[in-house]
């Protein structure tokens, strides 16, 4: 198994599928000249020319509109948008066409395009560059969310995403696109459903996605060695949907639960794993489960108010202590 | 254009107002829910268009408004009405509804309701039919107002900077929604707006029918032969409001009566009376003929179909059983 970064892993992942499928097409800005800002698409354009890895103009709506409607005569576009929060702009495609055609055109027509975007915070970029939009993704019927926490899943989700009927949306993270992590030698597609255990344990599950599946590890490290808890940490990587069963099976073995993300607490993947908890492990639950999350702030660019605005694993820790009663 | 093709296109255009008109009726019986868009006024448009186009081959896409634009397409009058009412027998089994037609199979990729929407879709069907190496073209019909609209720009400059086979018809109807186009529009000319984007635009009268079809021979023919994208203007006018829920109070009825005496069905009748082609018995027999087709075929098959069934209704969301969604070594 080979060592790979996560933008490696991105970029080995477009190569094989553009390699066996000439529909499928990778679009962007600075993508292909420039190789890209991430370097997930670098040497593409070289590869296979202008016409499928596509340079495109910052009019964020207007290509991935563009993208959706060529899925619609069998093409497999994967979109990417530099910046979450540049893909506010295009939610009106995203939203009102890319993840109702199918439903709107009974079942006639669907949109299986990949929308790949970078959310988070990252070294100071500023309030309108530091957005987590997978909040407003993962409640929206008929729009696949996943959300890779390392090179494998990054690899995989987008196999899977190029190959799958439906619009998926993979929320990437911009602090991640050096991390190195195995990746399997061979062809390997990723679920698009369920849940991994990162880390097994007995105590209490900490729940993860992307970034937070990091601070969750770090921190179990630090409760077993430090305080003799011994956390299991559950990765989220699918957020719409979510799962389920997987969620109530490890808190039905720990019966005690913390959810960690880096986006604000309100109406997102925290409150939903909260709502799953209620709903379906009420009496299985031992404590109050706690949330861990980014403050409710415009992210401001100053080094030190940045850094109060978002979780890490210290805070992961404090958050489980306080819930043992510690 | 020969006389059986115009006499084929007068009623064509009769039935298409005819279809509407029933739909009103049956709006105001409750047999139709939600917004509805009508056409009439506009009827020589999509007509003329189409005609000069090849239905059932060519990708069309429109906005709301986009009951004829199916039919003309080849979709069954009987699945549209049907989809009017709700019904699982219905272009889009019911769960569309009249913005929201769709009918893949004769290549009419349905109706949007976000205006603006399909700009960049249509854009996106080109590249695709460009990418496939076929010669269909994509063809977008939507109003004045949608110009108005982010998307209008973007997909006008990247349909321009790839060259895309890709013809977009705008249906200025002088109106978006309630607001006329000289209070909320810079230009009115709306062929003059792409000129920034380097792309062939025209405009044409909208209401007769022959000029249509001769000047989207030529945009069609333009696009199909490669030549990249075009931007053809109709001016019309409809003559209800904008939805069944727009009391039309905003306009002069000096404008409306003289728009009505443009009427782009009475403009062809009226010409094939004169040529002698045609009898206003043999037009009142034609309208028999529709207004019976549509009371007894139409109606009754929408009303006596089935509704979706309640237990499917979480059917479509998403596709059935992909085997990509588990994932797995290959």
């Amino acid at each position: 198994m080979a060592q790979m970064m996560y933008w490696e892993a991105i970029r080995r992942a477009h190569d094989e599928e553009m390699a066996r499928d000439p529909l499928v097409i990778a679009m962007g800005e600075d993508i292909g000249v420039a190789g890209g800002t991430y370097k997930a698409t670098q040497g593409l354009y070289d590869k296979y020319g202008p016409e499928r890895v596509i340079d495109t103009p910052i009019s964020e709506n207007g290509y991935t509109g563009l993208g959706i409607g060529a899925s619609f005569l069998g093409v497999r576009p994967i979109i990417e948008i530099m910046s979450v929060n540049f893909a506010w702009l295009a939610t009106d495609q995203i939203i009102n066409t890319a993840a109702k055609v199918r439903y709107m055109s009974g079942g006639q027509l669907g949109a299986p395009v990949v929308i790949r975007s970078p959310g988070g915070t990252a070294h100071q970029l500023g309030a309108q560059h530091s957005a987590r939009m997978e909040k407003v993704f993962m409640g929206i019927a008929g729009l696949r969310v996943v959300t890779p926490s390392n090179p494998r899943q990054a690899y995989g989700l987008l196999k899977s995403a190029v190959r799958c009927d439906d619009p998926v949306f993979i929320n990437e993270h911009e602090l991640m696109y050096n991390m190195k992590g195995e990746v399997p030698d061979e062809e390997y597609f990723h679920p698009l459903e369920g849940s991994e255990i990162a880390r097994e344990g007995s105590d209490i599950t900490l729940f993860g996605y992307n970034i937070s599946v990091h601070w969750c590890l770090q921190a179990a490290e630090t409760l077993a060695k430090e305080h003799g808890i011994e956390a299991e940490v559950v990765d989220l990587y699918a957020l719409n949907p979510l799962d389920r069963e997987g969620i109530v099976a490890s808190v039905s073995k720990t019966h005690k639960a913390v959810v960690v993300e880096e986006a604000e607490a309100p109406v997102g993947v925290g409150s939903e794993v909260m709502a799953i908890l209620n709903e379906d492990c009420f009496f299985e639950l031992d404590a109050p489960p706690a949330r861990v999350s980014a403050k409710m702030v415009p992210i401001p660019y100053n080094r030190a108010l940045e850094k109060a605005a978002i979780p890490n694993a210290k805070d992961v820790v404090a958050a489980v202590l306080k819930l043992f009663g510690r | 254009m020969n006389v059986a093709d115009k006499k084929r296109l007068l009623r064509e255009m009769l039935f298409a107002r005819r279809f509407e008109e029933r739909c009103y009726e049956a709006y105001v019986e409750r047999k139709i829910g939600g917004f509805l868009h009508l056409y009439p006024g506009q009827e020589a448009c999509v007509h003329g268009v189409m005609e000069a186009a090849r239905p059932g081959h060519d990708y069309v896409i429109t906005g709301y408004r986009d009951h004829v634009h199916a039919i003309k397409c080849g979709t069954d009058p009987k699945a549209v009405m049907a989809e009017l009412f709700g019904k699982e027998t219905g272009c889009s089994k019911g769960r569309g509804g009249s913005m929201h037609l769709f009918d893949v199979e004769h290549r009419f990729m349905g109706g949007y309701a976000l205006v603006g929407g399909p700009f960049p879709l249509a854009a996106g069907m080109a590249k695709a039919i460009k990418m496939k190496g076929g010669d269909e073209i994509a063809i977008c019909f939507l109003g004045d107002a949608a110009n108005n609209q982010g998307t209008f720009h973007e997909s006008m400059n990247m349909a321009a900077v790839w060259n895309l086979p890709v013809l977009y018809v705008c249906e200025n109807n002088l109106y978006g929604i309630g607001t006329r186009i000289d209070r909320s529009t810079a230009v009115l000319d709306q062929y003059k707006r792409v000129c920034g984007y380097g792309i062939e635009a025209a405009q044409e009268d909208g209401q007769d029918v022959e000029k249509v079809y001769a000047a989207a021979k030529k945009a069609v023919d333009y696009v199909r032969s490669g030549k990249g994208p075009y931007f053809l203007e109709l001016l019309t006018y409809r003559y209800r409001g904008h939805s069944m829920s727009d009391s039309n109070a905003y306009r002069e009825k000096e404008e409306e009566r003289a728009w009505s005496k443009r009427d782009p069905i009475i403009i062809l009748r009226d010409r094939l009376i004169e040529a002698g082609e045609l009898t206003l018995d043999d037009y009142k027999q034609m309208d028999n003929e529709i207004l019976d087709e549509i009371e007894n075929e139409i109606i009754k098959f929408a009303e006596e179909s089935p509704e979706p069934k309640v237990e499917e209704l979480e059917k479509y969301v998403l596709a059935e059983n992909d085997p990509w969604v588990k994932g797995g070594v290959n």
